[in-house]
């Protein structure tokens, strides 16, 4: 709903303003003085400024710091390696693979539940009886710990007894291994996530769908356009920014898969399924390599951020095109 | 806006089916006992409850209910007063400061939990807050304060400002504005933030399980991945449990589905 200011242009913003002292002075001298500022009411976000630097700002710089050092976690002592911690991120096999699942899980998730979500919105879209049934269904795992949505499909996905084993038995005489096989497991967390979160991805396409105008495809209709061409050139463009909130949301989720990979492979065998979140847990604790697994986290945290700006910029500046 | 077409109910049933099977498997897992190996798909012909006792006292359920009943509940009291408090500024009060405060609070938004775990780790050590409620709920405030700001700004700024100035006039004092005139208007928010953070922290693992390691500080999460790492084999129990820790948050959302779709999602959206 845009508000009157937004859709005032900023030359009026500015006459507005500019016109605020007059009024007040047409009305008797200068404004009242409490309907100003007051600085103390600032302190009342101090508690919260506080919060941030303690737990958010200060482990942050300390974590920059330790990414620079070798320390193993517990030493009262360590020494500055400089970029060793980061350079070797470029020469460790494991490593490479760690970034490539964490590119799957969040780039893969953010594909896979963009375009089923809005396929679900479209198609729900259509009065029928069923949808309201159907979204609260899809919207389900939303709600439910990602732990516990990985044990629930790791009971499909078990060598022994597993859903899907015992109907590929049926076909086949011996059972597939979707959890141990390093190629096939990354993608079924990958289809994990997807299934969980793309109920958020749907509720957004559909809350963008309801406020296209009908006309449009009136218009479009007397035109005489064939029902994909309204899909996309008024449909698609102008569902712009519920995609630029779907994607950049399921980018950062992806990014720190963590719950769901510890549920059904535990990021392996080995580190073959590993996300970074995952993989900078097991250096830090099982292998007590805390300057590392630092700088594992401050590259987390660059990935994400820049990805997610970036898209919001691109995605942005694509909004503002059509 | 479109015309009722009877054949698409087939698809949307279809649909319906194939996103409620996990949840199908979990509930026929969850009823067969140990020695009952058919096929998952099958339906048992008996009722065993003995695996939802087992995993309750096993993973002692009952003490992960109360400690995650405990962290959630305070963590979205302290989250709806600093939340509250410190929107009234920032949304009121538009000086350059306050802008620039502001986009420090969103810019928050971004840092993710875990990548600062070693240095968190380690303060968390140093100040003796390991498996402590106090150190847990200050953690999860901390991380969801930025999310719940946003929020309440956003809301606070639709409320007229000469509700406030005619509070003023009447010579209400500023905190009697806040607390008389603003809180009462904030429910639907409120509710948003409730539910935002309360599904976001009873599920919450990543953190739970570096900072509650100990027993009987375990939440849900914590308890259920302890379990289910020593009793793998015993599919009936695994289930079991993860039926009874969705339970609470998957009955909840049966009945006030329409504020956890519109809560969530627009959450989600400002996320």
């Amino acid at each position: 709903m845009p508000s009157r200011t937004a859709r005032l242009s900023s030359g009026t913003g500015i006459f507005i303003l500019a016109s605020v002292p007059y009024l007040s002075a047409r009305n008797g001298g200068t404004p009242l003085k409490s309907f100003n500022s007051p600085a103390w009411l600032n302190l009342l976000y101090v508690p919260t400024v506080v919060l941030l630097l303690t737990f958010i700002v200060y482990p942050l710089a300390n974590g920059v710091k330790i990414s620079f050092t070798d320390w193993d976690g517990f030493s009262q002592t360590w020494d500055w390696i400089g970029f060793g911690n980061y350079r070797r991120m470029f020469h460790d096999q494991d490593t490479l693979i760690v970034i490539y699942n964490t590119f799957i899980y969040g780039v893969g998730s953010t594909f896979f539940q963009n375009v089923i979500g809005l396929a679900y919105a479209l198609f729900l879209n259509y009065k029928m009886r069923t949808a309201g049934i159907a979204k609260t269904i899809i919207y389900l795992p939303v709600i439910i710990s990602p732990l516990i949505m990985g044990y629930v499909w790791y009971f499909f996905f078990q060598y022994n007894g597993g859903a899907i084993n015992d109907i590929i038995l049926l076909f086949k005489s011996s059972p597939i291994d979707l959890l141990g096989n390093s190629k096939v497991n990354v993608w079924m967390i990958t289809f994990v996530n997807t299934y969980q979160f793309l109920g958020i991805a749907m509720v957004i396409y559909l809350a963008g769908l309801q406020v296209i105008p009908k006309d449009y495809y009136e218009a479009a209709a007397i035109d005489g356009a064939s029902s994909f061409s309204k899909f996309k050139n008024v449909t698609l463009p102008l569902l712009a920014p519920s995609m630029t909130i779907s994607i950049v949301l399921n980018l950062i989720g992806g990014f720190k898969l963590y719950d769901v990979v510890v549920s059904l492979t535990n990021g392996g065998p080995g580190y073959a399924s590993s996300s970074l979140s995952t993989y900078m847990y097991r250096q830090y604790f099982t292998r007590q390599d805390a300057g590392y697994a630092s700088s594992l986290g401050i590259l987390m945290f660059a990935i994400i951020s820049l990805i997610s700006l970036t898209a919001l910029y691109y995605l942005r500046r694509r909004e503002q095109d059509i | 806006m479109m015309k009722s077409k009877k054949w698409l109910e087939l698809p949307a049933l279809l649909i319906c089916l194939l996103h409620i099977l996990p949840f199908y498997v979990l509930l026929t897992s969850s009823f067969k006992r140990e020695s009952d190996l058919s096929s998952k798909w099958r339906i048992p012909t008996y009722w065993f409850w003995d695996n939802f006792k087992e995993a309750w006292n096993r993973a002692d359920l009952h003490r992960a209910f109360i400690n995650d009943l405990v962290i959630t509940g305070c963590a979205i009291a302290l989250l709806i007063v600093l939340g509250t408090v410190s929107s009234y500024p920032l949304s009121r009060y538009r000086t350059r400061w306050n802008q620039f405060m502001y986009s420090f609070f969103i810019a928050s938004l971004i840092v993710p939990p875990l990548s600062t775990l070693v240095p968190l780790y380690k303060f968390y050590v140093d100040l003796g807050a390991l498996n402590t409620y106090w150190g847990m709920i200050l953690l999860h405030v901390t991380f969801y304060l930025p999310i719940t700001i946003f929020l309440y700004t956003g809301f606070i700024g639709s409320i007229p400002r000469e509700l406030d100035e005619a509070a003023l006039i009447d010579g209400s004092s500023r905190i009697g504005v806040i607390f008389r005139l603003i809180v009462p208007l904030l429910k639907p928010v409120t509710a948003t933030v409730i539910i935002v953070n309360g599904v976001n922290i009873w599920n919450d693992y990543q953190f739970s399980i570096f900072f509650l390691q100990k027993t009987n500080s375990r939440t849900f999460s914590v308890a259920l991945s302890a379990f289910f790492g020593q009793y793998t084999s015993n599919v009936g129990w695994v289930a079991a449990g993860s039926v009874i820790a969705a339970l609470p948050l998957a009955v909840l959302y049966l009945f006030l589905q329409r504020f956890f779709i519109q809560g969530l999602t627009s959450g989600a959206v400002k996320g």
